[in-house]
């Protein structure tokens, strides 16, 4: 898409002119979460957030795959990248992300570990290609998003005979998470900002029970200014007005079917699964793992490698941040023990995640 | 000479000297480096600058230039950022058994064109070569030094509430095409890297006016993570308009596919100049006279709003914080 097109998303006027019309419709708070951790970045970059009316309560949700990827999960592929027979490939988001003993991918690599920053998972392709006597293990973080194209990525091993290629599966699926989030009493939103990438892959309808089954609003959107503040003034609106829909607003790039094809490939290699969720828990269903299938891509299965619950980073909160229940520098530990350089929590780490945002563009 | 660089020609016998004579002194020859002896014998008075750098750039060539003339352009403007004329290099390589003789012939010919282009003369140097896989290619550190002309002199630490802050040209074309071409990806327009000496045009900036508080390079870390080390170190707030940065479309392109920031982005052909508001309209005047400045243009204003902060005030009128780089910049997932 070219940049003059989204310029016009950018417009300062209309912006201002959304903004007033905003403020005069709001009567009480409305509380709004962004899913996506790209909207969270964006809010805050275009200066957006110092921008808008006090009464709109502004709530990162658990739409960054590197801050939701459990602590177990985190470990797991820890211990994997020290594997003599491992080489381990990843999204480089998640080379700082801490797992206990303050260990990270960065550690591991100064150590000897064979560590490899992709940026598309085909790339996997040809670096298992170049080590054939090494197994290249993907790092399979991500949501709808990135699932298909690791999909792909399988089917073209197997049609290309790649036998030392395989998946650490940690993928999640966003829906369940909303589902899990809304029915905890001690969660307060108001609305959704739905994540405009995933939507482009499962479309609008999974998301239809936030307003059959909860009478809240979500809208599908872009990333541009204009795009939140339409959001974000049609959820003001049908508040007023006592009614909740589940609308998308990103049909420029998101059909309200989605991606079938794409979708179609994620779930011909992947099936659900119970997936554990960093600060928020066990949600059934809610992940991916690799069909029996196709289980000679299976990471876990190769290297025995089972995920459990265990107790989150001492101090962090990031559970609470994720749920909309504390802004990042209500945790003790922001700017403090918790800071890039030094992320206690992924939510630090990540580049989309909450913290970091806050902690990068937040000006008082 | 074999056509690859073998252990040999850094043993310090006939094939160094092969090496040296045919190679090098082809290239960077001058009276005072063809005399070979130890040290090289200067002349020079006053007030001088200094700075020294390693270059290990992967990759070692780029579109826009490579290692060897990136090697002079980065010593020579870190030197000619204290307002000084460069006059003399060093040179130290240290080159991996087996780089190819072709591949070390062209860099070390783009350095003797860059040093002939900056007026610099390369002085004193030293080739060693190291067993495979003991460096990656080839690395090089140059070391340079000039006369300081300019009073006061320019630091980081002169900031002063009310001066604006001017930048030389795009930001971010270095950067990305490393980046790029290290990953092997095509970029819609062809970005190649800004990598030049700036001596010329800065010495003119210093002569021409009275009074120039900073001058910067935004190399590594970006003109972000630069304006954030002046903030700091003048204690002042730096209030940049998003609106004025310039960048050219196909580094905005290439940085949304890849997930960067171009405002992080190293540049080896750009300065930040900060001075008297009263000097700006001047200043801008000279820098855009000159090929390397010609896309010139005044980006904030230095203030005592938020001492040691960079504030963005972006395109909507909102403002944020724009903070150090942290580590490098990765490429997210989506
Ligand atoms: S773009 Fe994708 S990965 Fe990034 S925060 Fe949104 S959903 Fe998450
Ligand atoms: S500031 Fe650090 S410790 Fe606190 S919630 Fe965020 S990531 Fe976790």
């Amino acid at each position: 898409m070219s940049f003059e097109f989204l310029e016009k998303f950018r417009d300062p006027g209309l912006c201002r002119k959304m903004l007033d019309r905003m403020e005069a419709g709001l009567y009480d708070d409305l509380r709004f979460m962004e899913v996506c951790g790209t909207h969270t970045v964006a809010i805050f970059q275009s200066g957006l957030r110092s921008l808008l009316p006090e009464k709109i309560i502004h709530l990162s949700g658990p739409g960054c795959p590197v801050c939701v990827t459990h602590e177990s999960e985190v470990n797991a592929f820890l211990d994997l990248a020290v594997n003599e027979r491992v080489i381990m490939a990843t999204f480089g988001d998640l080379m700082r992300v801490p797992g206990n003993n303050g260990r990270n991918l960065k550690k591991a690599v100064a150590d000897g570990a064979r560590v490899k920053v992709v940026y598309s998972p085909f790339d996997t392709l040809k670096l298992a290609q170049e080590n054939p006597d090494d197994i290249v293990v993907f790092i399979g973080v991500g949501f709808e998003t990135t699932a298909p194209t690791i999909a792909a990525t399988m089917k073209l091993a197997r049609q290309q005979g790649i036998t030392n290629l395989r998946i650490l599966c940690f993928h999640k699926t966003v829906p369940l998470a909303l589902d899990a989030l809304l029915s905890d009493d001690a969660i307060n939103v108001d609305g959704f900002i739905l994540p405009g990438h995933v939507s482009a892959i499962i479309g609008t309808h999974p998301y239809d029970f936030i307003a059959e089954k909860y009478g809240k609003s979500a809208v599908v959107t872009g990333f541009e200014p204009l795009d939140i503040l339409q959001s974000l003034n049609q959820m003001v609106d049908w508040r007023n007005k006592g009614e909740a829909h589940v609308v998308n607003n990103y049909t420029r790039i998101v059909g309200d079917e989605g991606n079938p094809k794409a979708v179609e490939i994620m779930y011909e290699v992947f099936e659900p699964t119970d997936a554990l969720w960093r600060g928020i828990g066990l949600i059934p269903g809610s992940g991916l793992e690799i069909r029996p299938e196709w289980e000679e891509f299976d990471a876990k299965k190769e290297f025995g490698i089972t995920i459990e619950d265990c107790p989150p980073l001492k101090g962090c909160k990031c559970g609470d941040i994720l749920k909309g229940i504390k802004q990042p520098d209500e945790c003790p530990l922001f700017g403090k023990a918790c800071t890039p350089a030094n992320p206690v929590g992924p939510c630090m780490v990540s580049t989309e995640g909450s913290c970091a945002a806050y902690y990068k563009y937040k000006l008082d | 000479m074999s056509d690859k660089v073998l252990l040999d020609y850094g043993s310090g016998g006939r094939a160094s000297q092969r090496l040296i004579s045919q190679l090098f002194l082809g290239h960077l020859g001058n009276d005072e480096l063809n005399r070979l002896n130890d040290a090289a014998e200067l002349s020079m008075s006053g007030k001088l600058a200094m700075s020294t750098d390693s270059f290990t750039v992967d990759p070692i060539f780029f579109p826009g230039g490579n290692i060897g003339s990136l090697a002079v352009h980065g010593t020579v403007n870190d030197v000619a950022m204290m307002g000084a004329i460069p006059k003399y290099l060093t040179c130290g390589y240290i080159i991996e058994e087996g780089l190819p003789m072709d591949d070390l012939e062209k860099i070390v010919q783009a350095m003797g064109e860059a040093a002939r282009h900056a007026g610099v003369a390369v002085v004193t140097g030293d080739t060693k070569v190291v067993p495979k896989g003991a460096v990656d290619k080839i690395f090089i550190n140059t070391t340079g030094i000039g006369d300081i002309i300019a009073d006061p002199v320019p630091s980081g630490d002169a900031a002063r509430p009310g001066d604006a802050v001017l930048i030389s040209g795009t930001i971010g074309d270095h950067g990305l095409t490393i980046l790029g071409t290290r990953e092997g990806l095509e970029f819609e327009a062809n970005v190649q890297s800004d990598s030049a000496a700036l001596n010329h045009l800065l010495v003119k900036l210093v002569q021409e006016l009275p009074e120039v508080h900073v001058m910067r390079d935004p190399t590594r870390g970006g003109l972000a993570t630069t304006l954030n080390e002046i903030t700091t170190s003048s204690n002042v707030c730096c209030e940049l308009q998003e609106n004025d940065i310039p960048v050219r479309p196909e580094v905005k392109g290439g940085c949304s596919i890849l997930g960067l920031d171009p405002l992080y982005l190293a540049n080896e052909g750009k300065f930040i100049c900060i001075l008297p508001e009263e000097y700006a309209e001047k200043a801008l005047e000279i820098m855009r006279a000159d090929p390397l400045g010609q896309d010139a243009c005044r980006i904030g204003t230095m203030t005592d709003a938020n001492p040691g902060k960079v504030v963005m005030v972006t395109q909507l009128g909102g403002k944020r914080l724009l903070g150090m780089l942290e580590g490098e910049q990765l490429p997210r997932i989506c």
